[in-house]
Parts: structure tokens; sequence; C-alpha cells
């Protein structure tokens, strides 16, 4: 992987200044059964086309972005700063995108 | 020999430079290559083959053939041709049992039979199986290239260096070098990588970078091999002047030494001046085999024939040499006698780099070349390899060697020859994709340079079709062969150094790494120091602990989202344990969390953890936006732990605060002045005993360390290690998260299910962890002591009666305060209950151990709140 990923903020840069954190995901409702919590921890799409992901500019500004990638070219489609909803408490997030867990 | 100074000569004449080539010295001049100086000495076989050790000789000189490599100051197979000489370098051939002229494993050529048909080591040495050790080793010998010296120390130093160009231009030929300064005159920043490090070019407004590309990657990523130095540019326009490559033409015996592509000729009498025979015959397809004649002819060179097959046809050429040297030459029975016979295939573009960029290979009949089409945006192909100056419609470039009369290669880096190609499709290999991982043609050192179109023309002539439909191969980096230093580069590993970390060094400390920190392991007496913290006062630098300000009207929200216990009750002044879970309820990292103001939080990490633990902060408020600053003040702050019984008494000389119990309890954070310095004092006993974890601002770590000693001397301070910190954490059971714990870890079965506040809404890991409670823990973290003195390994077995493995252990150490091994272990649950007997393994032996669930020191936790 050697493309250039564009930061929201500081335009485009190596790949390699970036934290990859996988697909958006869907955290789900409150108290999800064992197999819905196991497909939210575990299973991904891996889709061989467009994808929207999670991005964090480890080596810059320190922002996390969302981007739209084609997986099969590395080409990004687009990238934004997801804007939050911070009056919905944690509970709300079965609608609302959340994170994956990071690569640590 | 040299001829007269010829008119454009790259060697100076007046300057000398010597080398030994086999332990004798070679005088060359400068301006010469290894392979230009040895051949003007005399030499005529410079490598013996990969499978066959056939003598070999100069084929290319330029850099692309296997023939020439041989071992320069220890570096395998080095292309002497295009190395430039050094003084007091030392040559040395491979590949040779005996000497170049008498190689006893030459035998291989001869017997024929099983050993030399393509891919025979699948076929001929499967039974008996157990004799393939054997055999294997007899063919890692025959076969092979240099060999790498396991015992050489590091010679040289690589780098690796980003650059940026507007545009790269590679391939410095006239093509090339055009295209640089057009691109130069728009004022853009060009560079121009050119392999030959004597080509000359006149720089003008261009940057010249001696190297080679070595691909081109998406993003417009071209990485240059210049040596020691790895160069990542990245580029906005890349031109690609490759040009095209000599092509052999394939007829038996056309790989004797004497058998030469017409720029070596070129190289051998422009360059270098030197007569590269006494009697030439040409074969050519193309006008470079005439012009390589006329260049003979005029350094007075007999020719003894130019057989231009674009003229006359000529059904079969062989080449008959002496001892594999070239002696004459048969042209449908017709016999010449020569020493050098030039043969010319036609050119074939350097499409390579353009393939791997994305572009097209295409057959064009008019040509009989591969041209690329459909370049990518962003990439041009200029000159040779865009089409440009190649010559007319190929004739058959190709003879058969069937006839008894020599082997006939189709690639001379892997020993491949047209019979093992026929052998191949007979077999049903009838894809030259196929057939190039059956028989490894265009797979060695020259990566299809000299073996890509011949292998392509013997497919079409047996399969009776055109090179078009038969395609070509998958181009793909690294264009050309690179040494494992250059890809390796020097490696860049950040170390990270506390601010008191010349004061570790001068107290004896002997430094370890943790993560990219340097801490001290210990001060040389491990014992004394534990024993100094249950006796009197150690201190101990944790500079090295993540720290993080967690501000704003929701922190507390924040962290209680966050984490499984609670914040929001907490008082100003008091921390709490805390461990950080993923949604999959796993233990991700720990430390503690001090509340300093209603809406202020400091936040401590492991060690290693406080890059993640920013990330994972940073991350889920990208979602939540929920009103907090994050802020990571790791470096900004150094932090000391002062513990044991007389830690408070130190306290008391070096700071105004009142530190008795009631003042500053367990738990208590407090801010303050310690040695004059603005703190924030802790009172967190990881280690067990009595103590103060003061934070405070790095640029006092030294003084703030120096006083502490100082004020401490009497009372019996030492300062101590990471080592024996481990020992005293040991006794108390508490866990080093990535120790202790591992990526299945959670807390129920860590056994520190009183963190979890089931009754929050939700935080974290909430889910996973309830699904754990509802099957209950399959195994538990427990602690053992040793019924010997042995110490079991860290990641040792533990097993039960019938020797069946049901655990593992984690930790474990001699303590010298309880005089006896304890340890940490994950174990079935039905084994956690104290007292409980296991075994462990050490040495291929089973020790006896004893479940502890309570801790080994001080089980009530007096000291540590005394």
């Amino acid at each position: 992987m050697s493309f250039l990923l564009p930061c929201p903020n500081c335009g485009p840069r190596d790949v390699n200044e970036f934290s990859y954190a996988g697909e958006v995901t869907k955290r789900p409702k409150q108290s999800p059964t064992l197999r819905e919590l196991t497909s939210y921890v575990y299973f991904r799409e891996n889709v061989a086309g467009i994808q929207r992901e999670w991005w964090y500019h480890r080596l810059g500004c320190e922002v996390w972005f969302q981007a739209e990638r084609d997986t099969r070219t590395n080409e990004v489609i687009r990238v934004e700063i997801p804007s939050a909803s911070p009056r919905e408490g944690i509970a709300a997030h079965g609608v609302t995108e959340t994170p994956d867990m990071p690569a640590v | 020999m040299r001829l007269p100074p010829q008119p454009d000569e790259r060697i100076d004449r007046t300057q000398e430079v010597v080398f030994t080539f086999r332990g004798k010295p070679v005088r060359a001049f400068r301006g010469d290559t290894f392979g230009s100086a040895l051949f003007a000495d005399g030499q005529r076989v410079f490598s013996r083959s990969f499978k066959y050790h056939r003598p070999r000789g100069l084929l290319c000189c330029s850099g692309s053939c296997p023939n020439c490599m041989m071992t320069v100051d220890g570096t395998p197979n080095v292309r002497v041709c295009a190395e430039p000489v050094r003084e007091g370098a030392d040559l040395t051939p491979q590949n040779v049992l005996g000497s170049l002229e008498h190689d006893l494993l030459a035998v291989t050529d001869k017997i024929g039979g099983p050993f030399t048909p393509v891919g025979f080591y699948y076929r001929t040495m499967i039974r008996p199986r157990r004799a393939w050790p054997l055999y294997e080793k007899f063919l890692r010998n025959a076969a092979g290239l240099g060999r790498i010296d396991p015992h050489a120390e590091r010679s040289d130093r690589y780098d690796t260096e980003h650059r940026h160009a507007e545009v790269l231009v590679v391939g410095g030929g006239t093509a090339g070098r055009e295209a640089a300064g057009r691109y130069a005159a728009d004022g853009k920043h060009v560079v121009l990588v050119e392999e030959n490090p004597y080509l000359e070019i006149d720089e003008g407004d261009f940057e010249v970078l001696r190297g080679r590309a070595l691909g081109i990657w998406e993003g417009g990523l071209v990485p240059v091999d210049a040596g020691n130095v790895l160069y990542r540019y990245r580029t906005e326009q890349i031109v690609v002047a490759t040009g095209a490559i000599e092509q052999p033409l394939v007829f038996p015996g056309n790989d004797l030494v004497g058998v030469m592509l017409p720029e070596a000729v070129r190289r051998l009498v422009d360059d270098w001046a030197i007569r590269p025979g006494e009697r030439a015959v040409v074969v050519t397809v193309d006008e470079n085999g005439r012009e390589a004649a006329a260049r003979l002819k005029g350094i007075g060179v007999e020719i003894g024939g130019v057989y231009d097959l674009r003229r006359e046809r000529i059904r079969e050429i062989v080449a008959r040499g002496r001892k594999g040297v070239l002696r004459s030459v048969e042209l449908d029975g017709r016999r010449i006698d020569c020493d050098l016979l030039v043969m010319s295939g036609g050119r074939q573009p350097a499409y390579s780099l353009l393939a791997q960029a994305g572009a097209r290979v295409e057959y064009v009949p008019e040509s009989g070349a591969f041209l690329p089409t459909e370049i990518p945006e962003g990439i041009e192909a200029v000159g040779s390899v865009a089409g440009e100056g190649l010559s007319a419609a190929i004739p058959a470039a190709t003879y058969n060697g069937a006839s008894g009369k020599g082997k006939c290669f189709v690639c001379v880096c892997e020993d491949v020859t047209d019979k093992d190609l026929k052998r191949a499709i007979a077999e049903g290999f009838d894809s030259l994709e196929l057939a190039k991982r059956y028989t490894t043609v265009t797979m060695g050192p020259c990566q299809g340079r000299l073996c890509h179109v011949p292998s392509i023309r013997v497919y079409a002539r047996e399969n009776e079709s055109d090179p078009g439909t038969i395609g070509t191969t998958t181009a793909r980096p690294p264009w050309g062969p690179v040494t494992l230093g250059v890809l390796a580069g020097r490696p860049h590993e950040p170390a990270q150094r506390s601010s008191i970390h010349h004061r570790h060094k001068e107290l004896g400390g002997r430094m370890m790494w943790t993560g990219t920190w340097r801490r001290p392991h210990s001060y040389g007496d491990v014992e004394a120091e534990v024993q100094a913290v249950h006796g009197a006062v150690g201190l101990i630098d944790v500079s090295t602990l993540g720290k993080l300000l967690v501000v704003g009207p929701e922190a507390a929200d924040f962290l209680e989202r966050l984490y499984p216990n609670r914040f929001g009750d907490m008082k100003a002044g008091r921390i709490r344990y805390a461990v950080l879970n993923t949604d999959a309820g796993r233990i991700m990292d720990d430390g503690t969390i001090a509340r300093l103001s209603d809406d202020a939080y400091y936040v401590t990490t492991t060690s290693t953890g406080a890059g993640a633990v920013v990330e994972w902060f940073e991350w889920w408020n990208a979602v939540w936006g929920l009103d907090v600053q994050i802020a990571d003040i790791t470096g900004a702050l150094a932090a000391v732990n002062v513990a044991g019984p007389r830690a408070r008494e130190l306290m008391t000389r070096l700071t105004d605060l009142d530190v008795s119990n009631e003042a500053i309890s367990y738990l208590d954070a407090r801010q303050g002045k310690i040695a004059g310095v603005p703190s924030l004092v802790l009172r967190i006993g990881f280690v067990g005993e009595l103590g103060y974890e003061l934070h405070f601002p790095s640029p006092y770590g030294e003084f703030v360390w120096d006083t502490i000693l100082e004020r401490g001397e009497d009372l019996g301070i030492r300062p101590f290690g990471l080592e024996p910190q481990r020992i005293l954490r040991l006794e108390k059971m508490h866990i080093l998260v990535g120790q202790d714990t591992d990526s299945e870890s959670n807390l129920i079965e860590a056994n520190m299910p009183w963190i979890v506040k089931f009754d929050k809404d939700d935080f974290v890991g909430k889910w996973a962890l309830e699904h754990v409670r509802a099957r209950g823990p399959r195994e538990q973290l427990v602690g053992f002591e040793m019924e010997d003195g042995r110490v079991p390994p860290e990641g040792g077995q533990v097993v039960i009666k019938e020797r069946r493995p049901v655990g593992r252990i984690t930790s474990a150490r001699w303590s010298p305060e309880l005089r006896k091994v304890i340890g940490m272990a994950w174990v079935p649950t039905e084994l956690a209950r104290d007292g409980a007997e296991f075994f462990v393994t050490i040495d291929g032996g089973f020790d006896k151990a004893h479940v502890r669930l309570t801790p080994f020191f001080d089980p009530e936790g007096e000291r540590l709140r005394s």
C-alpha cells in the first residue's frame, strides 16, 4: 500500500501517516443477543468495492475521519469528519454509525 | 591490452586503479568497470551457469544478464560488467567447485539423463522418501548463485530517504534527457534517474540521480535503489524512458563464451578501448548487428561474415566451442572459424515499469515487439520504450536445438533450454504463465530482460501461432535485483528516554527496552532493591506512564461511557483504578484516574499503552461528540514513586503539604510543591507499600530525583528498577496488562468483577461482559506458589495429574521477602480455589504448585493504607 490519502485537514498524505480502523460498523441496540453482538464485534462486509472506513491522522493533525475508498483500486472517493450527535446517549448508537475496534 | 585511444572512451589512462581477482592484482583505469578491466586483462570466463555449470562470459555487458556475476568484497551476485572499479576491491568467482576454467560441477552438463530436464527434481528424487534430505543437500550445493557469509559483520549502512519531485524521468538516454529538459524549461522540478554510472548527462536545469527505479507504485511512488540509499520518490508526473533491450537469438551453443550482443561490442570498443575478439561473425535481424560489424572492422577485427536474417534465410545456426569457449559457427552446414559471434535478435521495449503501473502490453507484428498501450494518467512513455526507432518485422529468431548439436538456451539465468519449454508444452503447460512457474524461465536474475521475448517466440513457434496470441507474463516489481540491506534500510526505532535517564546510567542502571521506552532493569542488586522498599524506602522513575488530561463539562460522562466503573460519583481529590475494555469485553489497558476538579480528570495508562489509549479516546468521541478535551501530556510530566514504610517521613522533608494518613489517605490525590516544584501527589500502591506517586514538569526530573535521594539518604533510600518493581507487584497480585492478560482476557475471568458496574446504562464492553457473566467464567487468573525453589518459565504450561495441559503461567519470580517462588497463572475454574494443586513443567520435569487467591504479601492491604 502506498497510496495517498487526503486528510480533510492536511490534504493528501502518505498512507503510512495514518492509523486504519477498518469498516464503519453499526453498534447494535441495548442488550444485543450473542449473535448480534458477535456479528458486530467480529464480522465485516469485506467488500470488493467502495467501503466506508475509519482513519486517524496519527502523524499529523490527530483527527479521526471517515473515507470512502475503493478497496480494489485504493481510489479515495470522499473523506469527511463525521458529525457527532452529543445529546444522544451511548444507548442510542443503534442508529448512529459508531467505531469498530482499533488496531491496538 | 587496449586499443589506441578511442574518440569517446570513458577511461582515464593516467589514473590507475588496482583490485584483486582470485587473489591476484588486476590493473585497471579510472572509468573501467571490474568487468571491462578483467576482459582487458585477458579473462574470458566470468562465471559458471546456475544448473549446468557451463562457462559463461560477457554477453550483454550492460548489467542485464547474469553471466558476469561475482562476489565483490563479500557482496554476492554483483554484475561486474556494470560495477565501477574500486581501488583494493577483492573479487571472487561464485557457484564454482574448483576454478572458473575447471569446475568439477560441470559434470552436470555431461550427465544428461535424469538430471537435466526441467522439473527433474519433482520426478526423479521422490523415492526413497528418506533420501530426500541427501538429494536436497546435493542440489542446494550444486545449483545456485553467490553465497551470503552468515558470519559477516555489517559492512555498509543503508538508509531510506523520502523525496518529492514534480517530474521524475526514468532513463537518461536521448529521449529521457530531452523530456527532462522540456519539463525543466516549463519551470518544473525534474529529477532524472539513470542506472549507468558512466553515462554522461549534462545536468543543466534538472537533477540527475544515479540509481535504478525499482517500480511504479500507486500514488506516484517510485523507489530508487541508489546503492546504499533507497529514495522513495513521490511524484506528480512520471516519464518512462527506459529504452529497449537487445534480444539474443536462440540456437545451439548460443551461450558459449564469445557470443555477444551488439551493445557489448559497442561498450567494449567505444567506452573502454578493448578489442572484443580477433575474428568475428555477425548474425542479425536489425541494424544493430550491422553497426557492430562496422565498429569491429574499424578497429581491425577480421570479419568472417555478416548474415542479415532479413535478407537471407538461414535454416540452421550452430555455435561450436571447446571447453565452453567459442571456436566456430556453422551456418546451414558452412563452418566459419571465429572467436566472436555477435547475435542480434532485435530490440524489445523495456516496458516493465509501465506495465506495473497499469499499462496494457500489445504485440505489434510490424516491429516484432511488444509495446505498451493505454498508459495510465500521470505517466508518459518516450523514446524506444514507446516504440520509437524499432526495426521492422523480426524474421525467425529462434532455431531448433533438438538435432543433437548442443544445448540451445532460452534463459541463461536459470539454464532453461528450448527443449525444456517443449517438454513443458508436451506435459500440458500450454500457457506461458504456467510454463514460467514450471520451468522458472524469466524468473532468474535478469527478470526476463533477455529471456521473456525468446521464450514467447519459442512458444509461438511450437504452437504454430504468433507471439501476440501467446501474450506476456505479468510484470512485477522490483525491476532488477535489490540488496536486502536496501530494502531493510536503517531501523529507525524511536527510543524514548525519561528526563531522569542519565541519572539511571550514572547510578549503574542496566537499561532495557519496554516498548519504545528505555528503563532501568535494576541498579545491580535486585534483592537489595526489593528489601529497601519493604524495609525503608525506595524510589522508582515512572515517567513512562501514559498521562492524559480529560477536561470539560462532560468529562465524567465521557469516562463513564468508556470505563466499566464509575467516575461521576467520585469526589475531587480521589483516585480510582481503571481498566479499559473493548466492545468484545477484552482488557485493553489499565491505570488510575484521579478527579482533579468537577470537570477535570487525570488519567494514567500503562507505559506502552499511551498512544493507543489516546487514539481510542479520540475515536469514541469522534462519534459521541461530548464536550471534552483530551490532552496527551505524557512527555510534559515526569513521575516518580516513593514507596516504603519510611516514605511518609521522607515526604515531610520534601513538602509543606500535610502528608499524614488523615490528610492524604490511600487513593487520595493532592496538588502541592515537592522540593519546591509544583506537583500532583497520588497516593497509590502498585508495589504494595505506603507510597506516593509524584507527577511534575519533566524539566525538573533530575532535580527532584536528586533531592529525594539526598534527603532520604539517612532513611536508607535506594533507587529501584523495573525488575524489583515486578517482584513487588507480584507479591500483591497486581496484574500487568499484556503480561498477565492477553487479547482474550476479560475482567470477570481476570478476577476483577468488582470493577464492572453492570447497573450502568451502557459502557464499552458491557454487553460482552454480560454474556461472560451469564455463561460463567471458564478460566480464572490466580496466584500460585511453588513447593520447591525452581522458577517456572513465563508462558509455561499448567498441568494436572494426568499430565494434561490445562492452563498457562503468565508471571513467576523468586520473592526474597517471602522466601519462595510465586506467580500468576490462568487455570480452569475448578482449580481456582485456595490450596488447589497443579504441576508446572520446568525443563521437562513436573514441579508442584498451590493456588493462592489472596495477595501473597499483606493480604489485607494494611501496609498500603498505613
